[in-house]
């Protein structure tokens, strides 16, 4: 535990989490765990079919089962607003999971839309009635297989945030005359984010008051959501979530759980608490798109990159759904005379699919990484020789200046700590026993973006301050890291800060998602701070207190306490924010490329005789900016890394190719890395500070997971000369 | 889950007699398996006979040098008898990599021995299953299959035994001791569970009623030399994509003696005959070992996803046996 030393500097320490003893202990209440008078329960009734019409409803055997308040279907439900077409005019309405008005149709849109919800008076009875519950169908021909429909994909419409498809020079005719090409198909499964915590929702009606406790990485936009869905003002709307057991993207939306819960608690009149089984997280929350890509090379002997070709295929929904920016990393990361990405969508009668940790960048990121391993092999030079010859001084793709890029140095001391010299080139050429040793690298890349957040900061007589700011805490250390960016701003000792937040009722803060939360609201604590720390100065000049504390400031000018605000949470003041805050990114987008990145190095080892992979050692370079807090921020990059080991080697949903289904949507199933798959994971950080970010901070969320699977492949293909295209690797993949 | 009965009664007797008598009873054992189908609609018993107080917990030495297992006995416990660590490494082998520490602690003998297989469709109540319910279809043939049988499976099912236990079991030539209601009777482990054929609703040869009392391991004087392989798709915490147990006996260079099963492979314990004939009396070198494992797998007829299994299981088979044969030498 790190004790606050005065005149240090808080920011850059290890400073234990403040949220950690009651998580430990056992004190924290998740949204699952909060106990109101006359609880009930509900459990959601799955559909099985992909698209269909229900014909009946049979609920006679649910209804009966002892302590069954009420079987919910579209015959019984309350009237529930239809979801918003999605505008990014009204971000509301982009929170929506799908389009379906659940339990207000009689349409069935994927296999797991929930189409009734059993409410009673203990979980076990909700469960068991829900199972009794029988629904008939008229089935409609559905549209589920995703390599199937790979042709019919539709090229994206871009927008500002997310062009479909850019374009330097004429890289298909580079491609053809390129001396050393490199043309490749790589394909990525669907990926279910697995948060240690299920959904789950406590809806609480009092008259036309709403009270949420939700699992969710974005309290003020569902309680927007909500107050649209229910016909309610949005000021008698209050969403908590002060506790999310982790997210990754996948709490980032309104589900259907979360929608039906509320709906529940209209119904009943009680309270009701929603918690999603484990196989409901993967039928009715959204996952990340299956991705077929494919990534040309076209390179001169010398490594120089004239061609570089990157388009993807995705999926979306009928119902809703969303392009990834599978292609982005290509606009970025090589100084390639000549490029073009282009990405298209099938639409599928799946549930839609949605942002997990990285979207688009994760998997992108392996096909770019994985090729460019391949041109080095093709070329004969070291594959981080052939990064350092390509590595650009303006953004490729528009020539945009970097606001800061230290990918040279982040290969360089990534490299010492690794080894990497001690490589040998060779494919195949290391062997321990029965195991193939082989080592890879490959480039880590997230955009980095600010928004904005309202932040009210009080200093007290008492030399307290309390920051208050409704952004979301999952696990990421925010709390701690504003507490600490606080404290400096404001020369108080780190105890003396108390951070509220993970409530809609404080001032509205942006969704916990993007790796954007930590420098937004940093950027506005640091205007508050900055706005009170003038204020105590004129009271300063005002008592004659000069380079005083501030207790001894607002004590002698007899003033209990100060206030500032950044940002206001009044219709028009919320409006007139988002507006400027979309302009700014719009803006900045224009001036700036500005990201975090970093390089991988890792080791595995194949057994020869079955193919099994084990991931042996890792090492990982980063610069994300400053680093405000070295333990929470280390986690978050450890984190991405084990999760990239998971989408490297395990992490596949089966969904059937005949009926759309999920067939393993439990974790006996659905593979994730235990221990025993993580190796001891090396991080270091450069530390330096971009210029254009608060603090300099450029987010760690995500680019943690960039570049794993690649790495990984690359250091399989050095151990056994096999390139496999297709994640996961499994043994089956590399067996002879 | 629907409503169910729990008893626990005093004697062996009365639970055979209540099952026998009762088409939609079950023993319990750890329930780490059954009471997982029930939450999945897979297992519907109305009456649970929990067996695991009546059931030995005990590991006895027999005279032959063997050892008698009581069916209540946990695979934890198994796992570390000091005799069964010294006797018949493989089967400790093969329980430690199964499940997880806490499963095992859970787990019994008799219940680690019916679970049923893991194939995904068997497991999902919406799905057409023959082994769940004869007669719909079998959803694996066409659909994921990559876990699936690639010996004698049938058009009916192709799900594999998902027991580690039992292919160390199969190999050792351990012998199964059942009390029925006609009496007690014994069942050579590598016969106690069947091949799909045209009922693959039926894993094993019990006939419902029958309890599983103890498991006889007979003395193997090269038992000591004897090890479980198991491949998987993680680590830890995974079920076989192909498991092989093997015990090696050499002399002069020669295979004396051998015993060898694959998990993974088939709905029961494959239990690698022509492999062993092929070896008895010949030099004990890989490419023998070769020869051996392609003989046993000749008449393998994978799926569209699951031909890997072949040279996997005769990759792991020359490795192990390879590895014995070193240990073999050495002592
Ligand atoms: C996530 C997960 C991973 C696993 N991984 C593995 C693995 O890698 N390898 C592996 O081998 N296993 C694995 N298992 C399975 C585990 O080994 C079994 O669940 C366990 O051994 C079953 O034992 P039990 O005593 O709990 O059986 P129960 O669930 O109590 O019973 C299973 C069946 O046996 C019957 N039964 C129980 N006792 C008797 C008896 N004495 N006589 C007759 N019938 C009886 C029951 O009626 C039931 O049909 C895994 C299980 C889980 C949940
Ligand atoms: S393989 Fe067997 S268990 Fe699996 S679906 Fe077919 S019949 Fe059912």
């Amino acid at each position: 535990m790190t004790r606050t030393v005065d005149g240090e500097h808080l920011v850059g320490q290890p400073i234990d989490r403040i949220d950690g003893p009651a998580k430990t202990t056992g004190g924290a209440r998740f949204s699952a765990e909060h106990a109101y008078p006359g609880l009930t329960h509900a459990a959601l009734v799955p559909a099985t079919v992909s698209r269909g019409r229900i014909t009946a409803i049979d609920t006679a055997a649910a209804a009966a089962v002892p302590g069954v308040i009420t079987v919910l279907t579209h015959g019984n439900a309350p009237k529930l607003n239809p979801p918003k077409r999605p505008t990014p005019a009204n971000l509301s309405t982009l929170v929506s999971g799908t389009q379906v008005n659940y339990l207000n149709t009689d349409e069935v849109h994927w296999d797991g839309q929930p189409v009734a919800v059993v409410v009673a008076e203990t979980s076990h009875a909700a469960r068991e009635a829900a199972a009794l519950v029988h629904v008939s169908y008229e089935r409609l021909p559905a549209v589920v297989d995703f390599a199937a429909e790979e042709p019919n994909a539709v090229a994206q419409k871009g927008n500002p945030v997310m062009p479909g498809s850019a374009k330097k020079g004429d890289a298909d005719a580079a491609l053809a005359v390129a001396p050393v090409t490199v043309d490749a198909r790589y394909t990525t499964p669907q990926h279910h984010h697995n948060a240690l915590e299920p959904h789950a929702t406590t809806a609480v009606w009092q008259g036309d008051e709403l009270t949420v406790h939700d699992s969710t990485q974005s309290i003020t936009w569902l309680r927007k959501h909500l107050a649209l869905r229910f016909g309610v003002p949005e000021a008698k709307v209050r969403v908590l979530a002060p506790f999310v057991g982790g997210g990754f993207g996948g709490k980032g939306f309104a589900w259907p759980g979360t929608i039906i819960a509320v709906l529940a608690a209209r119904a009943t009149g009680r309270p009701v608490r929603l918690l999603l089984t484990r196989e409901d997280v993967h039928r009715a929350v959204g996952a990340r798109t299956p991705s077929a890509q494919r990534v040309a090379l076209g390179a001169d002997t010398g490594g120089r990159l004239t061609a570089l070709v990157h388009t993807s295929v995705t999926r979306t929904s009928r119902v809703g759904g969303q392009p990834e920016q599978v292609t982005a990393p290509a606009q970025h990361l090589y100084d390639a005379t000549n490029i073009r990405t282009a990405q298209s969508q099938t639409t599928l009668d799946w549930m839609p699919n949605t942002s997990m940790r990285a979207p688009g960048d994760a998997i992108g990121s392996f096909a770019l990484e994985s090729a460019i391993d391949e041109l080095a092999g093709e070329l004969g030079i070291d594959p981080v020789e052939l990064r350092m010859r390509n590595e650009p001084e303006r953004n490729p793709i528009d020539g945009k200046r970097f606001s800061h890029r230290m990918l040279r140095e982040a290969y360089a001391l990534g490299a010492r700590r690794f080894g990497w010299e001690n490589r040998s080139p060779e494919p195949r050429s290391t062997r321990d026993g029965r195991w193939l040793v082989g080592m890879g690298v490959a480039t880590a890349y997230h955009p980095a973006m600010q928004f904005t957040a309202n932040v009210t900061v009080r200093l007290a007589a008492d030399g307290t301050v309390t920051v208050r700011c409704g952004f979301q805490e999952m696990g990421m250390g925010n709390a701690t890291v504003q507490a600490q960016i606080a404290a400096d701003a404001l020369g108080v000792p780190f105890e003396a800060v108390r951070v509220e937040y993970g409530d809609s009722a404080l001032p509205a803060s942006v969704m916990a998602g993007g790796s954007m939360q930590t420098s937004t609201v940093a950027g506005s604590v640091l205007a508050a701070c900055g706005k009170l720390t003038r204020r105590l100065s004129t009271l300063a000049r005002r008592t004659g207190m000069q380079g005083r504390t501030p207790t001894e400031i607002l004590t002698a000018a007899r003033v209990p306490f100060i206030d500032a605000a950044v940002g206001s949470d009044t219709r028009l003041g919320a409006l007139a924010g988002q507006a400027r805050m979309l302009a700014k990114v719009v803006r900045d987008q224009r001036t700036w490329a500005k990201a975090a990145c970093g390089a991988h190095f890792c080791e595995v080892r194949v057994d020869a005789d079955t193919g099994e992979v084990r991931v042996s050692r890792w090492t990982a370079a980063f610069d994300v900016g400053r680093v405000i807090n070295r333990k929470t921020a280390f986690s978050q990059l450890r984190g991405g890394i084990v999760m990239g080991i998971g989408m490297a080697l395990f992490e596949e949903a089966l969904v059937d190719r005949r009926t759309g289904r999920i067939m393993n949507p439990s974790l006996s199933g659905y593979h994730v890395p235990v221990h025993a798959d993580v190796p001891p994971i090396d991080i270091a950080c450069l530390d330096e500070p971009d210029p254009t970010m608060p603090l300099g901070i450029l987010g760690v969320g995500e680019v943690g997971i960039t570049g794993v699977a690649a790495a990984i492949a690359n250091a399989i293909h050095h151990a056994t000369g096999s390139r496999i295209r297709d994640l996961p690797i499994t043994p089956d993949k590399l067996v002879t | 889950m629907i409503p169910f009965d729990y008893r626990r009664p005093d004697d062996i007797g009365t639970a055979v007699a209540t099952v026998t008598g009762n088409p939609r009873a079950a023993f319990l054992g750890g329930g780490t398996n059954l009471v997982d189908h029930m939450k999945l609609g897979v297992a519907e018993p109305e009456l649970l006979v929990d067996v695991t107080g009546l059931t030995s917990r005990d590991i006895e030495r027999l005279p032959d040098g063997g050892l008698r297992v009581g069916a209540g006995v946990r695979n934890s416990d198994l796992a570390a008898d000091p005799l069964v660590r010294e006797r018949f490494p493989v089967l400790a082998q093969a329980l430690l990599s199964g499940a997880s520490g806490q499963l095992r602690n859970l787990a019994t003998t008799g219940g680690n021995l019916l679970q049923r297989t893991r194939c995904v469709y068997f497991q999902d109540v919406t799905t057409p299953c023959n082994k769940r319910e004869p007669g719909q279809g079998c959803s694996a043939l066409e659909g994921y299959h990559r876990h699936h049988a690639v010996l004698g499976a049938s058009r009916q099912c192709v799900a594999v035994h998902p027991s580690d236990l039992a292919v160390a079991l199969a190999a050792l030539d351990a012998v199964v001791r059942v009390q029925g209601p006609g009496g007690e009777r014994t069942i050579p482990a590598e016969t106690l569970h069947r091949l799909p054929g045209e009922h693959p609703e039926r894993d094993t040869v019990l006939e419902h009623g029958e309890l599983i009392t103890a498991v006889d391991l007979p003395g193997l004087p090269f038992g000591p030399r004897s090890r479980y392989r198991k491949a998987r798709d993680r680590a830890s915490f995974a079920f076989a994509l192909v498991s092989v147990a093997a015990a090696l006996d050499v002399a002069g260079g020669l295979v004396r003696d051998v015993r060898i099963a694959f998990g993974g492979l088939a709905h029961k314990p494959w239990r690698a005959r022509l492999a062993e004939d092929a070896l008895r009396g010949r030099p004990a070198a890989p490419d023998e070992f070769r020869a051996a494992a392609e003989a046993e797998l000749a008449d393998a007829q994978p799926l569209r996803d699951n031909g890997f299994k072949v040279p996997m299981a005769r990759n792991m088979l020359v490795s192990v046996l390879t590895e014995l044969s070193a240990e073999d030498g050495a002592a």
